[in-house]
């Protein structure tokens, strides 16, 4: 694919920094990263020491049969979650550092999600709900609604802006989760499942749209899936099994080695 | 942040019904039976406050309530009338005596009798005839309620169920202990406690109505001299006679102590708008838990995304408050209709504003009861929950 020519090439290996390109700042870096749920008897060891680095600009899958540690992942990197060992910098600032007002204001700042249920509040209109994260930043709600039917018209629903979430179908929801996503310019897009809710045709679309988001405006975006379709929009694929990456690829073909 | 909140309470109409029929609930029965209590309390002194020109009412130290009758000997009222600062005193007859109907039912009347030449105590709006015509042979006023009610003439045998009897009107006869009396006048009162007719006579004529004993004056009626200080005044009542003289708010207050003391009317109220209070919080703290469940991913979408406690608190507490408002306003607005479609009946029915607050107290109380419920689930929710699909 002509966007992972500019990365480097095909590459096996489970080194964080395998198969990124070069000259790119780094948005995320995680170092033996673990987590466990439960305990005694009970606990579930969902991450066993992740090294996995992140850059901006880039879109990145994290791949793996259900239970392999990418939800878990992905929670961790996106600040929701806390980490029992390790370290995850993300835009130069660990987590850990932060006590729980300052880790939400850092969230509503940096990070944009989309989710695999899109999670849009049923009953307000999709301006409204576009509008939310800047509602959480402070701005007037004027303002936040005109920046939202903006965003919305670039996602190509400028013209429903006033239509609740049910009333579309479920690829134009995850265009508005997208919309929703971006409103607040984050510089980490963290996405769960994004596709998986959508018919292969609606799915290319939003894939699409979220790897227009990656190139043009320099963001890093994490996407979770088990969508094989999809692989080809991502810089790398980083497989996850048992809460190990097991390789990082350039190119979904070498997934099947 | 909190308009986002209110949209997502009303937006749910049926959910929103729910809870608002839990606050309106309690705010209906708190209301409402608080205001039939305080009805009956107001009604428990309606004698002292049909009487607004008394200033101090003198009595028996040994009396605990208004209908509580220890009659005096008649000298008490020139002792009285000495103590300086006394603008008048006037005595005051008020006993339970029975008129005998028509058909030869007896029926126990409050029977007031008033100072022969003042006339200080009477009625204070006449629907029919004079006050003065009290002056009459065996004149006696009697209130509407008891004239159209209870000493009503009963309907001609034969008349269907229901027919209501026939009121008592000016220059009827009624037979009062054996005495002959005649309504020269109809008047409005305040209901009674007992709900009894209200017979207002002279206090000479009351002592030939009441059976002869030798003390019959139940109550002294002071008025103070202007500018004289009421409370100072009870004191040198009390000093200079030895009996007890309260002022009208002192001795109405006194009145109702005793009916919370010594009834059950406390208790049996209290349970109804405990009751009230205990279904709306039920009901309330279910249904409002319950949107909170529904919008649980949401909140944790918010919480993700940047939403601080402190705000999702915020947002909680102003649905909380939302539904406490709305819920209030209904609950009080239909008891205040009852109250108005009752109020020419027998049914006690005082909607005071303090009793307003105290249930708009209550109802968000409620409400927060039920905001705390959903923010212990709100505020523990761990925001990776949006990732689990």
């Amino acid at each position: 694919m002509q966007m992972t020519q500019a990365l480097h090439t095909t590459s096996t290996l489970t080194d964080p920094h395998a198969g990124l390109a070069q000259g790119r700042a780094i948005a995320v870096k995680c170092r033996a990263i673990t987590k466990s749920y439960g305990t005694g008897d009970n606990v579930v060891r969902a991450l066993r020491g992740i090294d996995l680095d992140i850059a901006e600009g880039e879109l990145i899958m994290l791949v793996g049969p259900s239970g392999c540690g990418k939800t878990t992942l992905i929670s961790v990197i996106a600040g929701v979650l806390d980490r029992d060992g390790g370290e995850c910098v993300v835009f130069g600032q660990d987590y850990e550092k932060l006590n729980s007002t300052e880790r939400a204001r850092f969230r509503a700042q940096n990070i944009g999600f989309v989710f695999q249920s899109f999670n849009l509040i049923p009953t307000l209109s999709i301006a409204e709900n576009v509008s939310v994260p800047l509602l959480i930043q402070g701005k007037g709600r004027h303002a936040a609604l005109r920046e939202a039917e903006a965003m919305l018209d670039r996602v190509g629903l400028g013209k429903r802006v006033k239509d609740l979430p049910q009333k579309l179908s479920g690829g134009q929801q995850q265009r508005v989760a997208i919309a929703r996503a971006l409103v607040h310019h984050p510089r980490l897009v963290v996405c769960d499942e994004p596709t998986s809710a959508l018919d292969a045709a609606t799915g290319e679309v939003v894939m699409k749209l979220l790897r227009q988001v990656a190139v043009e405006s320099g963001r890093a975006l994490v996407v979770v899936t088990h969508d094989q379709r999809i692989f080809r929009y991502a810089d790398r694929i980083a497989a996850l099994d048992d809460g190990h990456i097991e390789r990082i690829v350039t190119d979904a073909k070498d997934l099947q080695h | 942040m909190y308009l986002l909140a209110l949209k997502m309470l009303f937006g749910d109409m049926a959910k929103l019904f729910g809870i608002l029929m839990g606050v309106t609930l309690a705010a209906l029965v708190i209301t409402q039976q608080g205001a039939i209590f305080c009805g009956i309390m107001t009604r428990s002194f309606s004698i002292i406050s049909d009487m607004p020109a008394v200033d101090i009412w003198v009595m028996d130290p040994k009396v605990q309530f208004v209908d509580d009758n220890k009659p005096m000997q008649e000298t008490e009222r020139y002792r009285v009338s000495s103590v300086a600062g006394v603008a008048w005193a006037v005595p005051l007859y008020k006993g339970n005596l029975r008129a005998r109907l028509d058909n030869g039912i007896f029926q126990n009347c409050i029977v007031l009798g008033l100072d022969d030449s003042s006339l200080v105590g009477g009625p204070i709006e006449m629907i029919e005839g004079a006050l003065g015509d009290l002056r009459r042979a065996d004149g006696v006023v009697v209130d509407v309620v008891g004239a159209t009610g209870r000493l009503a003439k009963p309907p001609p045998p034969g008349s269907p169920p229901g027919t209501p009897g026939t009121p008592v009107k000016v220059g009827d006869t009624l037979e009062l202990n054996d005495r002959r009396a005649i309504v020269v006048g109809i008047c409005k009162t305040t209901r009674a406690f007992q709900n009894q007719p209200i017979v207002f006579t002279t206090y000479t004529r009351a002592m030939s109505f009441a059976p002869r004993e030798r003390k019959l004056m139940s109550f002294v009626l002071v008025k103070a001299k202007e500018g004289e200080d009421q409370q100072t005044l009870c004191q040198r009542i009390n000093r200079g006679t030895g009996l007890a003289a309260y002022t009208q708010a002192q001795f109405k207050w006194m009145s109702v102590e005793y009916f919370l003391k010594y009834t059950g009317i406390p208790i049996n109220f209290g349970i109804a708008v405990g009751l009230g209070f205990l279904i709306g919080t039920i009901i309330t703290g279910f249904m409002f838990y319950s949107f909170t469940l529904d919008n649980i991913r949401f909140l944790g979408t918010l919480k993700a995304m940047g939403t601080s406690n402190n705000t999702l608190t915020g947002m909680v507490l102003l649905q909380a408050i939302a539904v406490a408002v709305i819920g209030f306003g209904i609950g009080s607005g239909i008891a205040t209709l009852f109250g108005q479609s009752t109020s020419d009946t027998a049914l006690a029915f005082n909607l005071i504003w303090q009793l307003l607050v105290v249930a708009g107290g209550a109802v968000v109380t409620i409400c927060m009861l039920a905001a705390m419920l959903s923010l212990k689930r709100v505020l523990s929710l761990e925001s990776a929950v949006v990732f689990k699909g």
